[in-house]
């Protein structure tokens, strides 16, 4: 629907692969290279169909997800978030405090996706009302939040907290770790939000174009604020499960986060170019890039490659959605 | 016209003063005679990205990858130095990979039609981790001693940094307001249709300024490498926000090809002022950085206000 809008003037009749819709082939693509990877990766290692591994990499893609879930809305708007990482980073180390001095997981959510939340409503304000370029806008907060957590924690380490908190970042459920349900439930509540709402509807057209928005009545500076504060808030909660997981919060946490998350929602075929992209989508880019990364730990490659992978990655994402949406934007 | 197409730099001057008369305030040793030097000395890194980043933004471009490039060029000049004990074969080799890198990151952008910043954050961890790759994450001394020269030697009274920067800033000028050149890179900004029909091959324009931009890295990286005696793989990472901070505050617009390449220099001085004075105040690198992010940000509201005011 209000992602590859079919074109409306067919001059032959097309049959097979070409007959499908473009969303149904992008997607069918991106399974198929899932498959290959998952088929390379058994036959290669010894370790990587273990249920162990299997489960670690679930667990990983969850944490992936729920950031790059709500950075896919802001690249719908046709706008960037470059604070997710640093987001986190403020939100884990100041939810680790409150936990630490309270002991209240639940004022430890508030302080973790509260601070999220802001963070995200001050990009918003800044992209919809003061019209700062997205990518400058959020490039300036990344730098700003980095500072604050290194002023907040002074070279210091908060570590150690309770089981119960701990739990939701390592624990399992029925054998299947936590964080794969918290995936499952943002991956239906997403959907649902941009496919079945006016909201998320017009969060498509605003990406899409921006004059026929506002000439349609669409509020375009609330649709924007909303879309980073929910990029905001997904940083907030992804932080408490990080946190959860690492046991432990420094100044650089969630750092190295921010190009994984762009990556993850470019692999899922979110267009930079705004309108064009869904949260289902990004779960399959978020598991490649998780199984690639998994795969090259298994392979005892070492880990200094990642950031020259992923960075050969998103290029090459940018280029081959380029490549595959050429026939319908024109 | 010359004059329109010129950002507002008023705003980066008034920053520049307040915050060299507050520091002179602040510290005694902020204007002792040593202490300007080192300003002057630290900001002729910045101010050898500074230039091409505004010829970029000018461009209605970004380059996030300056700071990991200027890295990469740091670590493998130290390698090659080391290897060969020599200096100049490795300046060549390196100058030679960071043209390429510019050269790459420019086709990925015209050629592959993917948008500057994102093309050059991916870019940025191709360098970083090609910079961790060479070194294994460990840094890389003993490096001939002659290096030490490029950044503390003097001339007529002046450090050589002050020298190549000055130069920089002349040739720069030269470049961009004196050649045809200039005149299509300031027209990428704004009027890229204009520069077709007019039978003039924009991308090669575009390329060529991003090769400009690994050019300079290269040279940037002779004086951060003399000014740390070694390589190190995150030597300069982030450096790129203080070069775009210097043009942002410059008055260099990021959306209209507006600028003007000395307002980066006043820019650059005021990055500079800024950070050393927090420095002598015992102020950790990281919160200089929030501070310099939010000066940013104010300049960016400022701009965005007076826009909505003037339609």
């Amino acid at each position: 629907m209000a992602d590859h809008p079919a074109p409306a003037h067919k001059t032959r009749q097309e049959t097979g692969w070409a007959a499908l819709p473009a969303s149904v082939r992008v997607t069918l693509l991106r399974l198929i290279a899932l498959a290959i990877i998952v088929i390379a990766l058994s036959f290669t290692t010894e370790a990587f169909l273990t249920p162990n591994n299997v489960l670690n990499v679930l667990r990983q893609t969850a944490l992936l997800f729920l950031l790059a879930s709500g950075l896919t809305i802001v690249i719908l708007t046709a706008g960037l978030d470059l604070s997710v990482g640093a987001n986190i980073g403020l939100s884990a180390c100041l939810a680790a405090t409150v936990i630490k001095s309270t002991g209240s997981i639940g004022l430890a959510f508030a302080a973790g996706l509260g601070s999220g939340l802001l963070i995200g409503l001050a990009n918003g304000g800044l992209i919809a009302f003061l019209r700062i370029p997205p990518f400058i806008a959020t490039y300036g907060m990344l730098w700003i939040l980095h500072g604050v957590t290194y002023w907040y924690m002074g070279g210091q380490t908060i570590h150690g907290f309770p089981a119960d908190f701990r739990a939701i970042g390592s624990g399992y459920a029925w054998g299947i770790p936590i964080p794969v349900f918290l995936m499952l439930g943002f991956l239906l509540l997403g959907t649902v939000f941009l496919q079945r709402t006016r909201w998320g509807q017009e969060i498509y057209v605003v990406g899409a174009n921006r004059e026929a928005a506002r000439l349609s009545g669409i509020p375009v500076n609330r649709r924007l604020v909303l879309a980073y504060a929910m990029s905001g808030s997904m940083a907030g909660l992804a932080s408490l499960i990080f946190l959860a997981r690492l046991n432990s919060a420094e100044g650089d946490i969630g750092e190295a986060m921010t190009l994984p998350a762009i990556a993850a929602v470019l692999i899922g075929g979110t267009s930079l170019f705004g309108g064009i992209g869904t949260i289902t989508g990004t779960l399959i880019g978020a598991l490649i890039l998780t199984l690639i990364l998994n795969g090259m730990n298994l392979l005892s490659i070492n880990a200094n490659w990642q950031p020259l992978v992923t960075g050969l990655i998103v290029i090459a994402a940018v280029y081959l959605d380029n490549l595959s949406n050429k026939g319908d934007r024109k | 016209m010359q004059k329109l197409r010129r950002g507002n730099s008023v705003g980066a001057t008034l920053v520049l003063l307040l915050l060299f008369v507050g520091f002179s305030f602040a510290n005694d040793n902020f204007t002792s005679a040593a202490n300007l030097g080192n300003i002057v000395k630290q900001s002729s890194i910045l101010l050898l990205l500074a230039l091409p980043m505004t010829l970029i933004i000018l461009s209605e471009g970004i380059d996030l990858s300056m700071g990991a490039l200027l890295t990469l060029a740091n670590v493998v000049l130290a390698t090659l130095a080391v290897k060969t004990g020599m200096l100049w074969p490795a300046f060549l080799a390196v100058l030679l990979m960071c043209a390429l890198f510019g050269w790459m990151n420019g086709l990925i952008i015209c050629r592959l039609r993917i948008p500057p910043f994102v093309a050059t954050l991916g870019t940025l961890g191709i360098a970083q981790g090609a910079a961790l790759l060479v070194t294994d994450g460990q840094s890389v001394v003993g490096i001939p001693a002659q290096i030490l020269l490029y950044y503390s030697g003097e001339w007529i009274g002046m450090s050589i940094p002050f020298w190549i920067a000055i130069v920089a800033c002349g040739v720069f000028h030269v470049l961009l307001y004196h050649t045809p050149w200039g005149s299509h890179v300031i027209a990428l900004g704004g009027n890229r249709e204009a520069l077709t029909v007019a039978g003039i091959r924009a991308d090669r324009v575009l390329v060529s300024v991003y090769v400009l931009a690994g050019v300079m890295c290269a040279i940037a990286a002779v004086l951060l490498t003399a000014r740390i005696s070694s390589g190190h793989p995150t030597a300069a990472l982030g450096m790129e926000f203080d070069a775009i901070a210097a043009v942002a505050l410059g008055g260099t617009s990021f959306e209209k090809g507006k600028g003007w390449l000395w307002g980066t220099v006043i820019g650059v001085l005021a990055v500079g002022v800024l950070r050393n004075g927090l420095n002598l105040m015992g102020v950790t690198s990281a919160v200089q950085v929030a501070a310099i992010g939010l000066l940013v940000i104010m300049a960016l509201m400022v701009d965005g206000l007076r826009e909505q005011k003037h339609g």
